[in-house]
């Protein structure tokens, strides 16, 4: 699975891309593991485009939880944004709506998590 | 030749009861829905009932912990785990058979926990002459934990006073054991302390039961082991006690699964019939057809081949294979 970044101020986005089941979870896992580390207290917050993502399974939302367990043991912050319905609909079935901040863009996501990072967003997509 | 598969307790760790709040909601509820119909005898109400209503007014998914039958028609009765269910299926025989027929029980326990154990001080063919109860299971203790619970101050009547012949007999997972008609198969599960999972073949048709067992699909032995357990099964319980979130955070480590892994493991494994079992204590009528619900469109939305049939037990289900 590839998952391609974007920095927007002190906001990194990640955009996994495809079907992420237990052939793919390494892939999301290895994209995470990579910016974690930098995800912590006054580092980079993270927000997760789901867009390009249709389908998730329990393995999968595993490596999600155990990812926002260490970046929020760090202080940091991560949230999840423009689910596709479908993954939508697996988010609200295993609860994981509950523990994960999900908003329906990009943009939405980038305004709460830093006013830095939304107006870097602006400026490189000329809103 | 038909085999049932009855389940008298189908709580997660401690029994629970309607209270009397709940049964006013549930009758304003059908009331309601009951206005302007004709419903003036008893046949007409319980047909309106059972075809208009939701499970969850209509009924309750059952307060009992852990006891469900495996009935192939034969004299011998089969059981897994003596939770507080087995004191209804106690009373079941007793009410059919009468007290004077001796019967024989095999009881296949998960493990010792108590909410797993807390109905055989309450099983009425425990305390009649006659009859003969043979009880399995993997751990060491099985016998200590039975006697145990029936001690000073717990209970007023000692195991030793029990009239039946009682006999306990450890199994060695992995082997596979003919017993009452079934060839039976024990597995080591995820819980603390241990639980085991059996797998029961009899006249080609496979029921496993898989109740208080942390299933991770994030582990590659794991998952195939319990693929393997459950291959090509008629029907697994399976314990779904917490959501998916839960279950890798807060709850993780605590020994139980949730629908989602569930669905998943039953998938992988070609099984026809996934029926959850071992209900959070906590979660009302309500919130179990919800689980239920959402169950069902899970598998939907994660079938790759054959459909998966889902049920939700409940206190008093049958089902026939």
């Amino acid at each position: 699975m590839h998952v391609s970044q974007e920095r927007y101020g002190d906001a990194l986005l990640l955009t996994p891309v495809g079907r992420v089941d237990n052939s793919t979870t390494d892939g999301l896992k290895s994209g995470l593991d990579a910016y974690v580390a930098s995800c912590r207290s006054g580092g980079d917050r993270l927000v997760l485009d789901f867009s390009k993502v249709d389908y998730i399974s329990s393995v999968g939302l595993r490596v999600l939880m155990l990812a926002a367990k260490q970046i929020r043991e760090q202080g940091g912050s991560i949230v999840v944004a423009a689910l596709q319905p479908v993954v939508r609909e697996i988010f609200e079935i295993s609860r994981f709506n509950l523990v994960f901040q999900c908003f329906g863009s990009v943009r939405e996501a980038l305004a709460k998590v830093s006013p830095t990072a939304l107006a870097a967003y602006d400026s490189a997509h000329g809103t | 030749m038909a085999l049932w598969v009855t389940f008298w307790g189908t709580r997660g760790s401690i029994p629970v009861s309607l209270d009397s709040a709940s049964i006013r909601d549930k009758l304003a509820h059908a009331l309601v829905a009951a206005s302007g119909k004709r419903l003036d005898t008893q046949e007409k109400a319980r047909a309106w009932v059972d075809s208009e209503l939701d499970f969850a007014v209509s009924h309750t998914f059952g307060g009992n912990s852990s006891c469900v039958q495996l009935d192939a028609g034969g004299d011998e009765h089969v059981l897994c785990d003596l939770g507080s269910g087995a004191r209804a299926f106690g009373n079941h025989v007793f009410s059919r058979d009468g007290p004077a027929k001796a019967n024989v029980f095999h009881v296949f326990q998960s493990h010792l926990h108590w909410d797993h154990i807390m109905g055989f001080p309450f099983f009425a063919p425990a305390y009649v002459p006659g009859n003969r109860i043979r009880i399995y299971g993997c751990h060491t203790n099985l016998e200590e934990a039975l006697r145990r619970q029936q001690d000073p101050p717990s209970f007023p009547v000692p195991f030793d006073r029990l009239g039946a012949s009682i006999e306990f007999v450890t199994l060695q997972p992995g082997r596979s054991y003919e017993i009452a008609g079934w060839s039976v198969t024990a597995k080591l599960q995820s819980h603390s302390g241990d639980s085991y999972g059996y797998r029961f073949v009899r006249d080609g048709r496979i029921i496993v039961y898989s109740t208080d067992s942390e299933h991770r699909l994030d582990v590659p032995d794991a998952v195939e082991g319990a693929a393997t357990f459950f291959a090509d099964a008629d029907l697994v319980i399976f314990d779904a006690m917490y959501s998916l979130a839960e279950a890798v955070s807060v709850k993780e480590d605590w020994g139980h699964s949730s629908n989602v892994v569930g669905v998943e493991l039953c998938q992988l494994a070609n099984v026809k019939h996934l029926v959850l079992f071992h209900h959070e204590p906590a979660n009302n009528d309500e919130r179990i057809a919800e689980i239920w619900r959402e169950t069902l469109r899970y598998e939907e939305i994660s079938r790759t081949g054959e459909p998966l049939r889902i049920s939700v037990a409940y206190d008093g289900l049958e089902i026939e294979l």
